[in-house]
């Protein structure tokens, strides 16, 4: 019998039915169009009261109501949790047998462990937080239920991914959560742009997803099981270093760049910005995307034993790492800056997942979920702000999301401004907030592995991996001085010196209701203690490594594994590399400081570099035209002028679909003909068939 | 023979729930002849039929838990026909839920249809427990002659009149062969017992039985709509009113295939050349003919006639195998079909017919923009019929059920099921032209909006639609069901 039957943990079934029942009642309330219906017969309401309009009361209690009261579930499991034992091991509640077929049996079941809670804790406090913030953000939206019932099948498909016992039950989430995504990039739908960007983000899925189609098949075909804890059982089976768990691994890694936006899958990732912001928070921010590095994770009793798979992870992580923050360094999007830092972040997640670091990379993703969000949220009270100001003016043509039309927002909106610095300071890695801590274990444990490590003796592509390593380590610290760097710039760009807001609308631009502020204070207050969750021995602020003695019974076996041989860093080496990363997140800042100077920002209108590397940088590297010259475009042509006239239209259709299409309306004719309606046909034609029949049987006898 | 077949009072015990039913229909009759129809009496009536049906389901528990699942005699009290009595009760129900909504807006009474459903259910129910050939040919007869009336109950239409009209000459002459059919077997065996007979034939049969088998599935055939004896079927799909053409496409189908099946299983040994190669060519060509005829049809009640003309083929793929696998196939694919059938005809009956009396698809262009419920119940009722995965719900797993059981049989139906699959493509067009026509073609300016859906009709429709998709998802406890009740009532080597 397991430490938890009877416990609050029996409850974990609760998690994901509380927001599915949110999303089945607003999604109601939403397609019965009543609530929209009242709402417009009242525009003026609308426009007055916001989301304190009586018929959104409803929609506020179930939308908000739910992911809130999910998120008390969450904290009385996870308590449950804390009170076992180390040794309990996963907790596996199955509902029922789901595909029961030949040898295959999938279970509908969760899995209550310290990881699956971490996450749960994740998806549920900083959803229930975005949440509330929505409802002032989408407070004069008119699809403001379908609103809240697309984000609660969110929260659903995410719990259900982080949940699930299963790769098969995993899946189901993370498809559920590329679909939850598709509907609120596209939300505003009227829009080609915005649906195309939902598009986009959904077929780019489709690839990785492909990945991680593959990697289940072969994991089943060998295993014979998608389980969590029979797979961790069975993985001595499989030949550490071997071609076949390679092979998993690289396909399993493929599905977590789709949805984690990594090189060369990142590119959905800063059209998804198209959807509302508080949506850009909670999915493509701090919980659908880090999907993969929470996939890797779970899977570090795999990836251990593929140090290639392993280093391949960590070789994509960091390109994308530092591409993405270049590319970040030019944009005027403020949502876009944001977005392509995340991609910079998560990249540096890989790297920590790769090398075996798997507790720092979610270390990181935890701090990032909480720092990353209010950026995002803050950038959304901009946003909104500006907007608002546009209305007040009637300016419908300025871009309330471009930094170049900012300015000066300091003395406006105080508290987003402090909030936002704070976030800032925390991605830049300034001690003692959050990200300071999570970014510096990442660089000092891809340090320590570098040197003489398992992973570090292993080669990658005929390259040792140590260098691989070594590379890594380089490239991350260069990317935390670019992300000082982008992140000042554009706060100095937002906040600072004269407002470049157009006409008067500036007049109108004012700090958020606090149903919006009051997120971004609580997120404010995680940002500056999240660290402490895992205090380095360095800096013995409070208990040292918290989160690591949690997470040691989920990735420690798969982390001891690839570090073995690895030499404890000095203590004089590791306050060395605590100098290097405070001094480069402080230089990233100074430089931006001085650099990026309000007063010399270009006009929007301004023409872009035509030459150069600004040039460049302006079309963030042509990668989507290289995407669109090298596979979209033969792909159109060898599918159009190949596979649909020559193949489908050529052979198939003469073949499968003319051939039998003339044959069957040639039955029908035939059947039309016979159906004539009259009875003396009908017996006519019975008494033939009498014979046919008589006469077969007989004949057979 | 043992004690129980001579005793009364066990035979009464059998015969429980079938005297529910017809002494309910009875006790109908008279509450509704008593006055003039008024609303109150067709709530009346509706309430009495329910309780009838409700009395029934109890007395078909109550006699299910109570009775040797094993007794010998003309009445079978296995799980089989338990099973097959439940889908009979349900498609009775919800035919009569849609033909309380139905009747007074075609201005017919309810009570004589109530009654005739009621009774005709009785007669199914004594099909579905027939071991012996002369129940066989009562219990059809019972449920036909209601039939042929239910065809016509709308008097003052001659589309009406003329499908009871057609259906009654056919059906007699159909009951002429049956019958010959039997007289035929009893000459060569010498018994009208199905186990007999079986154990009869068992030596070889002769060219009297052989021919009195080939007449029996004659009888069958046309019952159940195979081609080449479907002729009858879109006549009187088309002109008999909108639930009572559901009730023939389900309940009617229903009782006639578990009669079949148990012919087959109990009399008619696995090697019996003659009876595998009939059932062969029956079900290849109602698959083929069924699901081409249907291409072309724009008369929506004529298109499901074809419709249930082609699932009749794919269900005598699963009699073809000759195994409980296939009987178990049979009862999942009959419960998953009446559901999609009759929430299709529920949705066909709100929608109306047009002046004419003819429900041609036109009828449902643009049904998404105006009435956006219906039209998604009816995609999921026609995905359903097509075995779409998922959308389609439980008729998915149907087909793969029935797939299974053809391709693990003994003797593997490796052709039937290519052409069970290929024919699957085939009726795709027809039931996606109806999606395609509800979703995709704007409402003409001229079409006036259907009347507000009335409220049991409403139910049946959520009912249906709920079934479908959850038992989609998660179909293993009416797989394991229907497997253990053909497993526990046809046990291997009789």
């Amino acid at each position: 019998m397991h430490p938890l039957t009877g416990t609050a943990a029996d409850l974990v079934w609760l998690l994901p039915l509380l927001p599915f029942l949110g999303f089945v009642a607003n999604g109601w309330l939403s397609l019965r169009g009543a609530v929209r219906a009242r709402v417009t017969a009242h525009p003026t309401r609308l426009e007055t009261e916001g989301s304190r309009h009586p018929q959104f009361t409803l929609v506020n209690v179930i939308g908000v109501g739910s992911v809130v009261a999910a998120f008390g579930v969450a904290i009385a499991v996870f308590a449950a949790l804390a009170g076992a034992p180390d040794a309990a091991g996963p907790y596996v509640q199955t509902y029922g047998s789901w595909l029961p077929s030949g040898d295959l049996r999938v279970d509908w079941a969760f899995q209550v462990d310290r990881l699956s809670m971490v996450m749960a804790l994740i998806v549920t406090g900083v959803g229930a937080l975005i949440h509330v913030f929505s409802v002032g953000y989408m407070a004069d939206d008119p699809g403001y239920p379908r609103y809240f019932s697309y984000l609660n099948l969110f929260v659903f498909f995410m719990l259900t991914l982080v949940l699930g016992a299963s790769y098969a039950v995993i899946f189901v989430g993370w498809e559920g959560v590329g679909l939850a995504s598709y509907l609120l990039i596209g939300f505003w739908f009227s829009e080609t742009r915005n649906a195309d960007a939902g598009k986009k983000a959904f077929i780019v899925n489709r690839v990785g997803d492909f990945g991680f189609l593959i990697a289940m098949f072969l994991l089943w075909a060998n295993l014979g099981t998608l389980d969590f804890r029979e797979v961790a059982q069975r993985v001595p089976e499989l030949a550490a270093g071997g071609g076949l768990v390679t092979a998993i691994c690289l396909f399993l890694f493929l599905g977590a760049a789709g949805k984690s936006a990594q090189m060369p899958l990142y590119i959905w990732l800063p059209d998804a910005m198209a959807g509302p912001t508080p949506v850009s928070a909670l999915i493509h921010a701090a919980t659908m995307v880090t999907g993969g590095v929470y996939l890797v994770a779970r899977s570090a009793d795999l990836f251990a034993i593929a140090p290639v798979a392993s280093l391949t992870v960590v070789v994509v992580g960091a390109v994308t790492a530092i591409f993405a923050a270049v590319i970040g360094l030019k944009q005027w999007d403020i949502k876009k800056v944001l977005a392509y830092s995340t991609v910079s972040q998560l990249g540096m997640m890989f790297v920590a997942v790769g090398s075996g670091a798997y507790v720092a990379g979610l270390f990181h993703l935890v701090t990032h979920a909480f720092f990353k969000a209010l950026l995002f949220l803050g950038a959304g009270a901009v946003i909104h702000a500006l907007h608002h100001g546009y209305h007040a003016v009637h300016d419908e043509t300025s871009d309330a999301q471009d930094l170049r039309l900012m300015g000066g927002l300091r003395r406006r909106m105080p508290v987003t401004f402090a909030l936002m610095w704070i976030a800032t300071l925390a991605i830049a890695g300034v001690p003692p907030l959050a990200g300071f801590f999570s970014k510096d274990e990442i660089l000092a444990s891809v340090f320590r592995q570098a040197g003489g490590s398992a992973l570090a003796q292993a080669t990658w592509l005929g390259i040792p991996g140590s260098v691989v390593l070594g590379t890594a380590y380089a490239i991350l610290l260069v990317t935390a001085l670019l992300t000082a760097v982008y992140m000042t710039r554009l706060m100095r760009y937002a906040f600072h010196g004269p407002s470049r807001v157009p006409g008067d609308a500036a007049a109108h631009v004012a700090e958020s209701p606090w149903v919006m502020r009051g997120p971004l204070v609580v997120l404010g207050a995680l940002t500056v203690a999240g660290g402490w969750l895992n205090l380095p021995a360095l800096l013995p602020l409070g208990p040292v490594g918290t989160l690591e003695h949690w997470l040691a019974p989920v990735t420690g076996r798969g982390a001891a594994v690839l570090a073995a041989g690895a030499p404890a860093l000095g203590h004089g080496t590791e306050q060395a590399l605590v100098g290097v990363a405070v001094a480069v997140a402080l230089a990233g800042i100074a430089i931006a400081w001085v650099v990026c100077r309000p007063d010399a920002v270009p006009a929007p209108d301004a023409p872009a570099p035509t030459s150069g590397f600004g040039w460049l940088l302006s079309n963030k590297f042509f990668v989507d035209e290289a995407i669109e010259a090298l596979i979209v475009a033969p792909l159109v042509k060898v599918s159009r002028l190949v596979l649909w006239r020559g193949i489908d239209l050529g052979v198939l259709d003469a073949l499968f679909v003319r051939g039998p299409g003339a044959l069957t309306r040639g039955i029908g004719w035939a059947g039309t003909r016979l159906q004539s309606g009259l009875v003396g046909t009908y017996v006519w034609v019975i008494a033939i068939a009498v014979l046919a029949v008589l006469g077969l049987m007989l004949l057979m006898k | 023979m043992t004690a129980p077949v001579a005793d009364p009072a066990f035979l009464t015990r059998a015969l429980l729930p079938d005297l529910v039913v017809s002494g309910g229909a009875m006790l109908l009759l008279l509450y509704g002849v008593w006055g003039p129809e008024t609303e109150g009496r067709r709530r009346g009536l509706l309430l009495g039929a329910l309780v009838t049906i409700a009395a029934a389901t109890c007395a078909t528990a109550f006699t299910a838990a109570t009775l040797p699942r094993t007794g010998v005699g003309p009445l079978a009290t296995d799980a089989f026909r338990w099973m097959a009595d439940v889908v009979i009760l349900l498609g009775t129900l919800l035919t009569l839920m849609v033909m309380r909504d139905h009747a007074p807006r075609a201005r017919w009474a309810l009570a004589e249809p109530a009654v005739l459903v009621l009774l005709a259910a009785g007669g199914m129910m004594l099909l579905a427990a027939a071991r012996d050939l002369i129940l066989v040919f009562l219990g059809i007869e019972l449920m036909s002659v209601a039939s042929y009336v239910l065809a016509g109950i709308d008097r003052r239409n001659p589309r009406s009149a003329e499908a009871a009209l057609k259906y009654f000459l056919l059906g007699a002459f159909s009951t002429g062969f049956l019958l010959y059919g039997i007289a035929l077997l009893y000459g060569a065996t010498g018994t009208t017992d199905l186990a007999r007979i079986g154990q009869a034939l068992a030596a070889g049969p002769s060219v009297m039985a052989t021919a009195g088998l080939g007449l029996l599935l004659v009888g069958f055939a046309f019952k159940v709509a195979a081609v080449p004896f479907h002729l009858w079927t879109p006549d009187v799909y088309d002109g008999a009113p909108t639930p009572v053409s559901g009730f023939f496409a389900t309940a009617v189908k229903a009782a006639t295939f578990t009669a079949l099946v148990r012919v087959t299983l109990v009399a008619v040994s696995p090697t019996l050349v003659p009876w595998n190669e009939a059932v062969w060519w029956l079900a290849a060509l109602t698959m083929i003919a069924g699901n081409a005829f249907a291409i072309r049809q724009r008369n929506l009640k004529r298109m499901l006639a074809y419709s249930s003309i082609a699932h009749a083929g794919f269900l005598l793929v699963a009699v073809a195998t000759h195994t409980p696998a296939g009987a178990a196939a049979i009862q999942f694919y009959l419960l998953a079909y009446a559901l999609a059938t009759i929430g299709a005809f529920a949705v066909l009956s709100a929608v109306g017919e047009a002046a004419d009396g003819i429900l041609h698809a036109r009828r449902l262009e643009g049904l998404w923009q105006v009435r956006p419920g219906l039209a998604m119940a009816m995609a999921v009722f026609m995905l359903a019929l097509l075995g779409f995965p998922l959308a389609g719900g439980i008729g998915f797993f149907a087909k793969w059920y029935v797939l299974q059981a053809a391709l693990q049989a003994p003797v593997p139906q490796t052709a039937l099921s290519i052409i069970l699959v290929v024919a699957t493509v085939v009726s795709a067009t027809f039931y996606l032209y109806v999606v395609m026509v509800m979703f995709m073609r704007p409402r003409p300016a001229d079409a006036e909006a259907p009347a507000p859906t009335p409220a049991m009709t409403r139910l049946v429709i959520a009912t249906a639609v709920v079934v479908i998709l959850v038992f989609g998802v998660y179909p293993t406890p009416l797989v394991r069901v229907a497997r253990a009740s053909a497993a526990s009532s046809f046990p291997a080597g009789r």
